[in-house]
């Protein structure tokens, strides 16, 4: 696999695990109560899963298997590397700002970034998305 | 594709149309007079179809696709990926008896259930991240 895919399904698996657990605690506070402001992790689980997780993943598995440009070239690779980037920066942004009750705005700015994540990526693989060998 | 691949394709399928079905359930509570105990089942809802279908279809097919670990390992440990199957599987169906039962009767001490059940499908994510983790490689 591409380095991209590689790195990315690597920071998705963490994830992965910081979701997981910060859903794991949720739940067993929810049968053994614990401390109430774990619910605070709420935010972060919802978003270290959803996007962190299954959203990279996915994208790290598009720019692996979608169909090559004639040469086996992946086309302009640094587009796709500045998706993920402003991925991951809008899940920070958006799990940090839920979590620690910040400013509505940084919430916002996070979500813009995951925007713009999906603007890229779709303008990246927009022309990979052809008949093998075409 | 391996046997482990085809449970988890399969029971994934069931969770997906199980899920839908409560979806609908919950969603027909607006039109039809339902029993409001319905309302318990939300959290398990959204479980069922992000745990359940998703990340459990995503479990199998990573298990089936990614480069092997090894030539004599290519799925790296088989056990440990049994053992990810049984604990996702048992610890959502545990959620799904045991949360909608806690949130009506918080009273009858069954929470320890949830607790139960929240450890088992931890157990399943970091089995998983460990058993994924070395088939994860550039070429």
């Amino acid at each position: 696999m591409p380095a991209l895919t590689a790195w990315a399904i690597r920071l998705a698996l963490l994830y992965l695990l910081v979701g997981f657990t910060f859903g794991g605690l949720l739940l067993f506070h929810k049968g053994v109560p614990l401390r109430p402001a774990l619910w605070s992790l709420l935010p972060a689980h919802i978003e270290f899963l959803l996007i962190g997780w299954t959203a990279q993943l996915i994208l790290a598995m598009a720019f692996w298997i979608l169909p090559r440009f004639r040469g086996g070239s992946r086309g302009p690779a640094w587009l796709a590397w500045l998706a993920f980037a402003a991925l991951n920066l809008g899940v920070w942004l958006v799990a940090l700002a839920g979590s620690f009750g910040l400013s509505a705005s940084l919430t916002l700015a996070g979500r813009l970034a995951q925007a713009l994540a999906a603007l890229l990526f779709g303008v990246y693989a927009w022309r990979r998305v052809k008949p093998s060998g075409a | 594709m391996p046997t482990l691949t085809r449970w988890f394709v399969k029971t994934s399928l069931l969770f997906f149309f199980l899920a839908l079905l409560l979806g609908m359930l919950l969603a027909a509570r607006s039109a039809w007079p339902l029993p409001e105990f319905l309302a318990a089942f939300a959290p398990v809802y959204f479980h069922m179809f992000l745990v359940g279908w998703v990340t459990q279809l995503i479990f199998g097919v990573v298990y089936w696709m990614f480069p092997k670990y090894t030539l004599e390992r290519p799925r790296r440990s088989p056990a440990l990926g049994w053992a990810v199957y049984l604990l996702i599987n048992l610890g959502l169906l545990l959620r799904l008896v045991a949360e909608p039962y806690h949130t009506l009767n918080p009273a009858a001490g069954m929470g320890w259930l949830l607790a139960l059940s929240a450890v088992l499908q931890w157990l399943a994510g970091l089995f998983f991240v460990i058993n994924t983790w070395g088939r994860v490689k550039e070429k």
